[in-house]
């Protein structure tokens, strides 16, 4: 079984510390780090647990087999540290919550998960995905609520997730196409770390693009744009699907600039971090990310998380570069129009 | 007279009078939960010749006279609670003049917000007025008369502070101008620096008089809106938000609400604010502004800004708010009303759980909402309830829950907005006995046989 397991002896003999030294938001050097995770695992107070932004990052920071994300979450529910407005956390709790009005299109064995996020029922669309379409599904009842790690709250996950993968399992599903890394990473990594059994198979969107477009090959024109990658927080709870960014870009003519602020190094889209924590963090992330891409002369800025794109869309277009759905700039490079 | 019917057409042409039950019907009521009375007749006049010919009829024969305008007010303020006639000034919806460098607007008393909306968006892009929430076919003139208040609320007061002049015919039949178009060809006060005339005639509610002209005021029109929206969970913080706000300086309009559905909106207080500007630079000063002007509550975790996503934000920046109609029908059936008294911003925790506690008590869906009127000196609290006009038992229990609203409302220190006819007794009663007095003397002299829409400020 899959598990997200903690051994502060990793930490206390790690080399790097990474887990914090590379921590965009957070200062800590080596022995800072290597300290306040063995703190942290030892249900000692850390200012980690009062500081951290949830970019998720250090989940792929870490290379000793640790998860030092899942193990502040936890921390946190259990002390009741907030991360987010008591607020704003009951807000997204309620959105989460099922309401009976899901979607569910005419399903095959394979089906595409929107989860809960409406811009799916508009983008998804055309020869990309016209071997599986219109099996699709929609709505709250398929909703992974992996999100709450963002609030610190495990336990509306787990209360949760029960009634998902029921909910999957009732529909007879074979393969599921999951739009968003939350959901895949939560029915690929985090459901099993609880001990639930998933029956089904787990596909990356990109694994899934990444193949149509192989088969589509004679169809594709490169693009020939130069394109930033917008990469999501949620990317880092599967990041062994990273590379496929890369593939799709090579695959469609796409120059990836390469800039400072991309694969690990990557900077949230700061969404979050203006509900949690106000203007100021919000607005630095914000520009230093944007001031990035406009420096290496991006033509587009494309987005894996249509969350990201809500936060940062309109301000990548004032800045003279226009925002794209990985998904649209696929059906571009096969000549549809998104 | 015997033949009213046939005089009223001598007056505006036999195609704008009616008499018969099918007209009658429509105009014997209006959204709201007051029992209807139909009126004898309807007359809809197009000119304020025709106006002042109809008041001396009424005058001479007592009818009762019932001004109108898209009779929105919910309050069955246009309900000819004694019969009569109903005068519909629909026609009258001439915009006469927009001064653009003086910043008013002179239109008829039967103009619709929304063709001044419209009319300004086109000819005058650098220009708007303080619409109201309310369906766009509201008249300028009956929003002012019942105090009304629009999207500059916050910034300017209510929509009835906005007014630069008024023209009315008195009961008596007379054309009587109201402010410096007195003595003045230009409208740009309604009384300053002269003895202000215009309480004579505002929040009477046709009981003193007819609009037939009114000059509103208008204001710089930004070429960016944004929304952003506070939440928090504590409705005793609410007014220590609102203050912070206000005191930016920087937000054109506030709203508050809370309501249990959608379930986005369960269980929290959600203040909605509005910037505006000509470059993304003055916006963006001012949206940090407003952020940083709450920091401490997102920083003791009591709340935040929530993110609008880009797809909701055309709904909330509409103007008026259609989605105000949705609400309407929570229940099918399309009943909506609420009381919304005009009460301190520090009452809203009072009030928001008086809502909740009344929905409960009367199994009622509910919305709680306040808009602030000016920089925090008060509020307009809407107690609202949606019901199915087929269920005559959630009205009955609409009824009494708007009832209990009104007793706390008053005995809260709030007073009524666009009061019913019961809500108007209640002020009354309670109200100093030298200021009722001096209401008798001017709606005795004004209308000395009482027949400007009777039922309503009955003092005598």
């Amino acid at each position: 079984m899959y598990q997200l397991a903690f051994d502060a002896d990793r930490c206390r003999t790690c080399p790097t510390g990474d887990c914090l030294v590379k921590c965009q938001y957070l200062q800590a050097d080596k022995e800072t780090a290597k300290t306040e995770m063995v703190k942290i695992a030892e249900d000692k107070d850390s200012f980690v647990l009062q500081e951290c932004v949830t970019c998720y990052a250090c989940e792929e920071y870490c290379k000793r087999g640790n998860h030092p994300f899942y193990l502040i979450t936890e921390r946190r529910d259990e002390k009741g540290i907030l991360v987010a407005p008591r607020a704003i956390t009951t807000q997204w709790i309620h959105i989460g919550e099922p309401q009976g009005k899901y979607r569910v299109g005419q399903l095959k064995e394979k089906v595409l998960s929107f989860g809960f996020m409406p811009e799916f029922l508009k983008m998804v669309k055309g020869k990309l995905f016209e071997d599986v379409l219109p099996s699709y599904i929609f709505g709250q009842e398929f909703f992974c609520n992996v999100v709450y790690i963002h609030f610190a709250n495990t336990e509306i996950i787990k209360e949760r997730l029960p009634a998902i993968i029921d909910n999957f399992k009732n529909l007879g599903v074979q393969e599921v196409v999951f739009m968003h890394d939350e959901c895949y990473a939560a029915f690929t990594s985090l459901a099993p770390a609880y001990g639930m059994e998933i029956p089904f198979k787990a596909i990356h969107y990109f694994e899934y693009l990444y193949d149509r477009l192989k088969a589509l090959e004679d169809r594709i024109q490169p693009l020939n744009i130069r394109a930033a990658y917008q990469r999501p927080c949620s990317n880092r709870l599967c990041a062994d699907k990273h590379h496929f960014v890369r593939d799709i870009m090579n695959l469609i003519g796409v120059d990836l600039v390469e800039r400072e602020y991309q694969d690990e190094n990557a900077l949230c889209c700061g969404g979050l971090f203006a509900m949690c924590f106000g203007y100021d963090l919000a607005e630095d992330v914000q520009t230093r990310n944007l001031d990035d891409m406009v420096k290496h002369g991006a033509e587009y800025c494309v987005f894996n998380c249509p969350a990201c794109q809500s936060a940062l869309g309109t301000k990548v277009a004032k800045r003279g570069i226009k925002p794209i759905h990985m998904i649209e700039l696929c059906r571009m490079a096969i000549g549809e129009k998104p | 007279m015997k033949d009213m019917f046939g005089a009223l057409a001598e007056v505006v042409g036999e195609s704008y009078v009616s008499n018969q039950p099918e007209e009658t019907y429509f105009y014997a009521r209006d959204p709201g939960l007051m029992p209807p009375r139909e009126p004898d007749y309807v007359v809809v006049p197009k000119t304020v010749e025709e106006v002042q010919k109809i008041v001396k009829l009424a005058a001479k024969e007592k009818i009762p006279l019932v001004p109108m305008g898209a009779g929105m007010a919910l309050t069955g303020l246009i309900i000819p609670l004694k019969g009569g006639i109903v005068m519909d000034m629909k026609r009258m919806n001439r915009i006469l003049e927009v001064n653009e460098r003086a910043r008013y607007a002179l239109v008829e008393g039967g103009t619709s917000q929304g063709l001044l909306k419209s009319y300004l968006e086109k000819n005058h892009p650098r220009l708007r007025h303080s619409i109201p929430d309310s369906p766009a076919t509201a008249t300028i003139a009956s929003n002012v008369m019942i105090h009304g208040q629009g999207r500059l609320t916050q910034q300017y007061g209510f929509n009835s502070d906005m007014v630069s002049g008024l023209e009315v015919v008195l009961p008596s039949g007379e054309i009587c101008k109201i402010g410096s178009c007195a003595v003045s060809p230009h409208w740009f006060s309604k009384g300053a620096p002269f003895p202000d005339l215009s309480g004579l005639f505002l929040g009477w509610f046709g009981a003193t008089g007819i609009i037939t002209k009114v000059a509103v005021k208008l204001y710089p029109r930004k070429k960016m809106r944004d929304v952003e929206i506070f939440v928090t969970d504590r409705e005793d913080l609410v007014p220590e938000i609102v203050f912070e706000l206000t005191h930016t300086e920087m937000v054109e309009d506030i709203n508050v609400f809370s309501q249990p559905r959608p379930m986005i909106f369960k269980d929290n207080h959600h203040t909605t604010l509005f910037i505006t500007g000509d470059t993304d630079e003055e916006l963006e000063f001012k949206r940090k502004l407003v952020w940083h002007s709450l920091d401490r509550f997102i920083k003791s975790k009591d709340g935040g800004f929530m993110g609008v996503p880009p797809v909701l934000k055309p709904t909330i920046l509409d103007s008026p708010q259609r989605s105000v109609c949705r609400f309407a029908d929570v229940k099918r059936g399309g009943g909506f009303e609420y009381s919304g008294p005009i009460i301190l911003v520090e009452k809203y925790p009072e009030c928001a759980r008086k809502t909740m506690e009344l929905a409960t008590k009367y199994d009622l869906a509910y919305s709680a909402m306040a808009r602030i009127i000016g920089r925090g000196h008060c509020m307009m609290f809407g107690f609202a309830f949606t019901f199915n006009r087929a269920d005559s038992d959630m009205m009955e229990r609409t009824r009494k829950a708007l009832h209990e609203v009104s007793e706390y409302a008053l005995s809260a220190g709030g007073v009524f907005w666009k009061p019913t006819v019961n809500e108007q007794r209640m002020a009354l009663a309670k109200m100093d006995p030298h200021t009722r007095n001096l209401m008798k003397m001017i709606k005795e002299n004004l209308d000395p046989h009482g027949i400007m829409n009777p039922g309503n400020w009955e003092v005598a």
